[in-house]
Order: structure tokens, then C-alpha cells, then sequence
């Protein structure tokens, strides 16, 4: 532990004697003093930072939308199902997007909830410690991964191992960029799932076996529903960082606003979207370019209210032991 | 625990309560010991296919990953010697290098930390150890964790928006980083946090007991102890920054780009930008440029990470 740092005015006080060393320590407790609420100022200006950066982000988004909202009404944006900004006759209709977006993101959850469950049953319940060290770092290498690497990894490598079975009929489908991206937010949900099983009482394991249970009847029966608010948590978390996720998309699913279910398809999400207008050559200011902020406040909205939610079910559901 | 029906076997069993009377079979939840009744074998084989299954979708998450690396390696190692790394992006594949973006990587990630490290590091102390109990605190708490949570891309926007065009920064480093800052603020915040929570409350106290005041006890206690997690949190953090794309695609966004920036005003090009424009050329000798590329950005990141990990290692101590 790191000294407070007496020595300076203790050497002071030797060569100077007792009413100088009264005065410099005077002097010293009123500069530690000043010295405090300056660092205090600091720090509260620091934390003044977060707070701007959401004001600007709900700021930008809302500012930008409502120069988009007084041409294109509101009710028209949300319930259109053509989305065609780029060309004539222009169209801006929402939900083609929305379609996407959920649909990836939909595929994404069930690659990681069949996974990352699986995973973090047999992590919590199965792995004997040496193992479950081992694996547990290596599955959170896969959430280390950037998001264009990924891209690249769908398109390159699973795109071409789905058309080898499937009647895919373009390069990009939905359903290559949804499965990688269910390995991305795999040990998320792996992750936060197991957390909340390793939390679960050794009793209630202990007592499940008592009775005979098999360690599968213990886990399915005990521990699982003793931890579903944090798995329910960990979906929906897991569910938003699909919702916002852009490379991956934008890479392996195309570009074709496409009001669909088939996953076989070539979709657009919302990310998507906004990455096409902001490479290419639409002029700032334009009906075109105030698109892309009314996409986001509505992408910025859907993933505040499931990171909301998420974090909701973790408070209100999760039982004390 | 809810009774499930019974399987096989006993299927022509009208009523379990019969059944356990005249039968030696017993069909109920828990088979006596030594019974190889049909019941039991059935949950017993049930729990072993399970188990495989619930191993299986570990094996697949570690397949995946080794599937990606193999896809990665087997497509770029060919192309990836000095001259890629010592090249500017050119039409031609065989041309193309890395240099530009790995330059501007660098410039993005310092620039990141010279803002993110104190601002991130401040708040995290006002919170942890000067912060009242009130309302507003808990709302800018909050309001962290929801930052946390937003999509890489809406900062992307909001970098465009207010550093591009309102403060006229234009495409430059400058912008990239600040807008990177927004991104990584969060992390940062929070791994430092968790740091500084981690150092016991008696050190504090010991101090206090000295005389110290609170800052005294913050800058020659606390902050010590708690560097070596608030410094393997915030390079966890800036390696977020070096392979995030999404909004350094609407910062940047420029494709050939054959210099690198020497000031903070100068336009930049960054790792994972590079790379995805290589992954959109249709040309096919890119495919292999792109995943020389992606090696260059995993070999950053692994040092990053094995740092990271090093680090608290090294230094961690368990009270």
C-alpha cells in the first residue's frame, strides 16, 4: 500500500521548527483541500460526458427524423410495405426492413439459444472444472471476433456449404448471415445462462437427486426453471446485439428490401440500410440521407426497449437464495 | 417436479396404483434400487443422449470457430508477406497492402484511449468512490448500462452528424476517434468500476483513519489497487474499437486511400474498413487480400488480448 505521502512536510517541520511546521501544515491541509474540489469539478465533468453523448444521440436522431417526418407521415413510414428510397417512384415503407432485420435476427436466436443453452447446461451441470476452464475462454473467443470477419466467414464459407443442399438462388440469403451471426451471439447467451445456473443452490440439486433424479431431470427440471430469468435475460440481450448488428448483414444477407419469411432469400435490415446511404454518393441534407435517422431512431428504440426489458426480467424475476 | 407419462412397457398398466400393487414392476418417479425396471432404463438412456447432445452444441460453437480460423487461414496465408503489409490498397489484388489501414488503426486506437482512458477512468471514480446516493446518479448510472447496449451503428451516425458536419471535422481522425471514444465509453466505465469496487473497503477505511481525505484516499489507495483491472479493461476495450467496422464505414468511407495520416486533421482508412471493401470487390483474387487482411486484424487483437490477460494475471492480487 502506497504511503500518504507525510514524508515532505515531516522533513520541513525538522529544519524549521514548531511554529513554521504549524504554518506550512496550515499552508499544506488548505492546498489538499483546494486540490480535492478541483479533481471533484474533473470527475463531474467526466461523468457529464455519458450524459451528452445520449442527449446527442437521442438529439441527432429526433432532429433528423422530424425534418423526414414532415414529408414522409409518420403512419405511412411504420405500416408501408414497399421501401424503395434510392429509386423512382420513391417508397418509404418501413416494415420491408423491419421483416429483415427480424427475420436475421430471428434465425440468429435460434442458432444461440439451441446452442448457448446446450452449451451452458452441459458447462454448468456436466463439465467436470479442468474442462468447463478450458472451453469456457474458448467459446468467448467466438464474441472476441470483429463482425467483418464474420462477414467475411458467411460468405466465403457457409453460403457455399448451404447451396451445396439448398435451393439458395442468389449468393445472399438470410439464412447464412442469421446462422454466423447465432455463433456471434452465442456465448452471450452461453455466458449470462450459466452464470445464472451456477447461482442455483447445490441444495436444490442435491435434493433433486435425493430423489433419484438423472442429472438431465435435474437440469431440465431443477436448475433451468431456477434460472430462466437470467436465460430469458440473456436471450433478449443476446436478441438486441442481433437487431443492431451491421457487418455481418450487410456482408452475407444483400441488399434487396424484401418483405419475406424465406430465409433463402436476399433481405436488407435496418443496418444494412443505413451503411448503403452512407457509402454512396446521397447528399447530406437531402429527403434520401434523413432516411437513415429515421431507420435508426427506429433501430435506436427497439434495442433500448429490449435492453430495457432484458435487465427488467433480471430484477424482477430473479429469485434470492 | 411434474410426473411424466410412462414410456413403453408398461403401457398396458390401466392405473399406476394397481400396478404397484400386483406387479413387482413399479412405474412411479423413483425405481427402487436394483430394479432394471424399463422406466428407469429409458431415463438413464435418456440422460446419456442428452449429455450428447448438450456436448454437441459445445463441440459445434469450437467447430465453428476452428471451421472460420481454417476458412481464413487456407484463403490469405498465400498472399500475406512484407510487401502486403508494406502497401497501399491498389485495383490489382496482387498490389493491394495493408498499410494505410494499419497506420490508421493505430491513429484511431491511440486517439480512443487519450480521450476514452480519462474521461472513462473520471466517471468511474465520481460514481464509485464520490457519487451520493441520488437520483441522478442512479439515472447516469442507468443511462451507462443503456449506452452500453446501443447498436455500434447509431454511434456511427451520431459521429457523422455532430463531428463530421456540426463541428466541421470533416472524415478525420480526429472525428473517427472521438466518435470511437463515444463507442468505447461505456466499457471503459464500467470494467473500471468493477476494478475499483474490487479493492476491499478496510484499505479505504485504514486511510481515512490516517486523515487522508477522500481524493488523498482515492489517488494513493484506491486507484493503485486498482489499475492493473482498470488497465486489462480498458485494452479489452480498445480491441473492440480496433475490429469495429460499422461506424468507422460511415466515418471513413473512403476505399483507396494511399497515405497515411501524419496529423489528426488527415483522413484515415482503418483494418476492418479496408477489409470490407475487399470483401464487396467482385474480383476474385480480393477474396484472398481480404483474408490477409483479416489475419493482420486477428494477430492485433490476440497481442491485445494476451496483454490483457497477462496483465491481470501478473498483477492481479485476491484479498
Amino acid at each position: 500500500m502506497a504511503s500518504l505521502n507525510p514524508e515532505k512536510s515531516r522533513e520541513k517541520r525538522k529544519l524549521t521548527g514548531f511554529r513554521a511546521s504549524v504554518e506550512s501544515r496550515r499552508h499544506a491541509r488548505r492546498w489538499v483541500r483546494a486540490e480535492q474540489k478541483v479533481v471533484l469539478v474533473v470527475l463531474v465533468l467526466a461523468t457529464l460526458v455519458s450524459v451528452l453523448a445520449t442527449v446527442g444521440i437521442i438529439y441527432t436522431l429526433l432532429k433528423e427524423s422530424y425534418g423526414f417526418f414532415q414529408v414522409v407521415p409518420v403512419w405511412d413510414f411504420i405500416t408501408g410495405t414497399k421501401w424503395a428510397p434510392l429509386f423512382e417512384p420513391q417508397a418509404f415503407g418501413v416494415l420491408p426492413l423491419i421483416a429483415g432485420t427480424l427475420l436475421a435476427a430471428g434465425l440468429a436466436g435460434i442458432v444461440a439459444l439451441t446452442l448457448g443453452l446446450g452449451a451452458a447446461i452441459y458447462l454448468s451441470e456436466y463439465a467436470p472444472d479442468r474442462v468447463r476452464r478450458i472451453i469456457k475462454p474458448v467459446l468467448e473467443v467466438l464474441a472476441g471476433i470483429p463482425t467483418v470477419v464474420y462477414g467475411f466467414f458467411a460468405l466465403s464459407f457457409v453460403t457455399p456449404l448451404l447451396q451445396s443442399f439448398l435451393p439458395i438462388p442468389v449468393i445472399f440469403n438470410v439464412l447464412s448471415a442469421g446462422i454466423v451471426m447465432g455463433l456471434m451471439i452465442m456465448p452471450m447467451v452461453s455466458t449470462l445462462s450459466e452464470d445464472a445456473m451456477v447461482a442455483v443452490p447445490r441444495e436444490l440439486r442435491d435434493a433433486a437427486y435425493a430423489l433419484g433424479a438423472t442429472r438431465f431431470e435435474v437440469a431440465t427440471k431443477v436448475v433451468v426453471p431456477a434460472a430462466l430469468p437470467g436465460i430469458v435475460a440473456a436471450f433478449i440481450l443476446a436478441l438486441s446485439r442481433a437487431i443492431g448488428e451491421t457487418l455481418i448483414v450487410t456482408i452475407a444477407a444483400g441488399a434487396t428490401p424484401n418483405l419475406t419469411l424465406n430465409p433463402l432469400e436476399s433481405i436488407q435490415t435496418m443496418t444494412a440500410y443505413i451503411v448503403q446511404v452512407s457509402l454512396g454518393e446521397t447528399p447530406q441534407g437531402t429527403l434520401v440521407f434523413k432516411t437513415i435517422f429515421a431507420v435508426g431512431l427506429l433501430l435506436f428504440l427497439m434495442t433500448l426497449i429490449m435492453n430495457i426489458v432484458g435487465r427488467w426480467v433480471v430484477r424482477r424475476y430473479t429469485e434470492r437464495y | 417436479m411434474e410426473r411424466e407419462q410412462p414410456p413403453l412397457g408398461s403401457a398396458r398398466v390401466t392405473s399406476p396404483i394397481a400396478a404397484s400393487v400386483t406387479r413387482p414392476r413399479y412405474s412411479g418417479p423413483t425405481p427402487p434400487a436394483g430394479s432394471s425396471s424399463t422406466r428407469s432404463a429409458w431415463r438413464r438412456w435418456r440422460d446419456r443422449f442428452f449429455f450428447v447432445l448438450f456436448f454437441a452444441s459445445v463441440v459445434i460453437g469450437i467447430l465453428a470457430l476452428a471451421a472460420l480460423v481454417i476458412d481464413v487461414m487456407t484463403d490469405g496465408l498465400g498472399s500475406l508477406d512484407f510487401s502486403f503489409i508494406n502497401s497501399y490498397p491498389s485495383r490489382h489484388a496482387e498490389e493491394s497492402g495493408i498499410r494505410a489501414a494499419l497506420f490508421g488503426t493505430i491513429w484511431i486506437t491511440v486517439g480512443t484511449a487519450a480521450f476514452a482512458i480519462p474521461i472513462g477512468v473520471g466517471t468511474a471514480i465520481f460514481l464509485e468512490e464520490f457519487a451520493p446516493d441520488h437520483w441522478a446518479v442512479r439515472l447516469v448510472q442507468l443511462n451507462i448500462a443503456n449506452l452500453a447496449g446501443v447498436p455500434s451503428i447509431i454511434y456511427g451516425i451520431l459521429g457523422l452528424a455532430l463531428f463530421v458536419q456540426a463541428f466541421a471535422l470533416d472524415r478525420s481522425v480526429l472525428a473517427g476517434s472521438l466518435t470511437m471514444t463515444l463507442l468505447v465509453l461505456p466499457i471503459v466505465i464500467i470494467v473500471s468500476q468493477e476494478a475499483i469496487k474490487a479493492v476491499p473497503g478496510e484499505f479505504r477505511d485504514a486511510a481515512f483513519a490516517l486523515g487522508a481525505n477522500r481524493w488523498q484516499v482515492v489517488k494513493t489507495v484506491v486507484l493503485p489497487q486498482a489499475i492493473p483491472g482498470i488497465m486489462s479493461g480498458i485494452i479489452l476495450a480498445l480491441s473492440r474499437a480496433v475490429g469495429e467496422a460499422a461506424p468507422m464505414l460511415m466515418i471513413s468511407s473512403l476505399v483507396f486511400l494511399t497515405f497515411i495520416p501524419s496529423s489528426p486533421g488527415d483522413r484515415f482508412t482503418v483494418l476492418p474498413v479496408q477489409i470490407f471493401n475487399w470483401v464487396s470487390l467482385p474480383q476474385p483474387g480480393f477474396q484472398a487480400v481480404a483474408s490477409a487482411g483479416i489475419i493482420i486484424l486477428l494477430a492485433v487483437l490476440l497481442s491485445l488480448n494476451s496483454i490483457a490477460i497477462w496483465i491481470r494475471n501478473r498483477y492481479q492480487t485476491r484479498y
